[in-house]
């Protein structure tokens, strides 16, 4: 089936088959392989990535699903030759480590932010508790998330 | 993980989303699919065609009216969170759905998908049963209403016929003052309920219980009614030889599952000391936030 719609701002047009996974296009008819793929069940959240400003898991939609929409991945968060300032407060705070979850760690924490600059830290973990990381303990992503408030209280868009 | 292959259909019109799940025996209807997607990858389902819902009209709106509340089948978990309106109107509901599983799930999740699903560990199906809702289904032949309580028949079943869709919700309506508490227990934040409890009732000017509502899901079959906890209730006062005698009540009551995630002695024990959390909090705050 064909499907149209706006990837990091771009419009796009995709033919795929109905079964395949928002996550799968990306990167495999895409190749934005920036969104990662852990469980594909909906459980671990590396997928995620903001679909009309809101965060979803793109396993856990349909390529189909997404005609119309408009998509951000984490390639587009910032262009190629600057950190967002939510990135930049990731490599500050070493919220990362091998860095697998990464981009759905950035793309739920700007989802959030966006829409609640003043998220306090126990928002800020219930929305990342489902994104899994087995490097950090968490501890400094929470920390990254919450300086980069500053940055999304300035501006709507960083 | 991958979907076995299907058709895929996104019809304008409930008409002609019924005539393709009535031609089509095998297939399967999709709204968020936070459910169904899941079920999909693991290939637990094959369906021939996924009718889509998302392009019908109508089915996103809550409605609160005189006679109670109206949720289409499209209303999102996060359209549930965002609607101020509820934090009065239905405290319990807004309580309970913000334990439905992750952010960015809420973002896509249903209230038609999530009573389809059927999961007896599911915070929707809780809620419209103790509340004595009504779920409205359309099919060929037109629409039928069904009590809450007589839809839901297991794990993942339900009287819904494959050529119907679940198209509302509607809930009672809950008056000022009503005394409420939701409490579930999972291992870790947005999981499935190992055990929750839903419970609500209004009082007399003497703190005399008057129509004790007590739900449970997870440690269950499929969420139901604790009718004898609800009995021994009704009509006393709230103390603690009551809340002691109606905890133990309601661990006999259940009948719950015993699997690798809790056995169900373990359940049992977690639903008496939710029982019992959830009358001391209803007590003890009345209708301000306790979920």
């Amino acid at each position: 089936m064909r499907v149209s719609f706006r990837i990091n701002g771009d419009p796009v047009a995709v033919e795929v088959e109905p079964r395949l996974h928002l996550a799968d296009c990306l990167r495999d008819v895409l190749s934005l392989t920036g969104t990662h793929l852990g469980c594909e069940h909906g459980a671990c959240g590396a997928c995620t990535v903001i679909v009309d400003g809101t965060a979803v898991r793109a396993c856990l939609m349909l390529t189909v699903q997404a005609e119309g929409t408009s998509v951000v991945t984490v390639e587009g968060l910032s262009s190629d030759d600057a950190l967002s300032p939510l990135q930049t407060a990731f490599r500050k705070h070493h919220a990362l480590q091998c860095g697998f979850c990464t981009p759905g760690m950035l793309t739920t924490a700007h989802a959030l932010l966006t829409e609640e600059p003043d998220a306090d830290a126990d928002r800020i973990r219930s929305a990342l508790s489902g994104n899994l990381c087995r490097c950090t303990g968490y501890i400094p992503i929470v920390e990254a998330v919450l300086e980069a408030r500053a940055a999304y209280r300035k501006a709507d868009k960083p | 993980m991958k979907p076995a292959p299907f058709d895929y259909q996104a019809p304008g019109t409930l008409r002609e989303a019924i005539d393709l799940l009535a031609s089509n025996p095998e297939a399967c209807v999709i709204a968020g699919g936070q459910s169904l997607m899941p079920v999909l990858a693991f290939r637990l389902a094959t369906p021939s065609l996924l009718v889509d819902l998302r392009r019908l009209p109508g089915l996103g709106n809550i409605d609160l009216r005189d006679d109670g509340f109206r949720l289409g089948a499209l209303v999102r978990w996060r359209d549930i969170e965002d609607d101020q309106r509820l934090a009065s109107a239905h405290p319990l509901l807004r309580a309970a759905i913000a334990h439905v599983a992750h952010y960015q799930i809420r973002n896509r999740g249903t209230v038609g998908g999530s009573l389809a699903h059927a999961d007896p560990a599911a915070e929707l199906p809780g809620v419209a049963v103790t509340c004595e809702g009504e779920i409205i289904l359309f099919g060929p032949t037109g629409s039928r209403t069904v009590r809450a309580g007589d839809f839901f028949t297991g794990p993942l079943s339900t009287i819904r016929q494959p050529d119907e869709i679940v198209t509302e919700l509607r809930l009672p309506k809950w008056p000022g003052g009503r005394r409420w508490a939701f409490r579930k227990y999972a291992r870790r934040e947005g999981d499935f309920a190992l055990a929750g409890i839903l419970l609500f009732y209004d009082e007399d000017r003497e703190g005399v219980l008057i129509n004790p509502h007590v739900g449970v899901i997870g440690a269950c079959r499929l969420a139901h009614r604790l009718t004898g906890v609800e009995t021994l209730l009704d009509g006393r006062a709230i103390d603690d030889g009551l809340i002691r005698r109606v905890a133990a009540m309601a661990a006999e009551e259940v009948d719950p599952p015993d699997d690798l995630h809790a056995d169900a002695a373990y359940r049992r024990g977690l639903v008496a000391t939710l029982v019992e959390r959830s009358l001391r909090a209803a007590a003890q705050q009345g209708s301000a936030a306790c979920g």
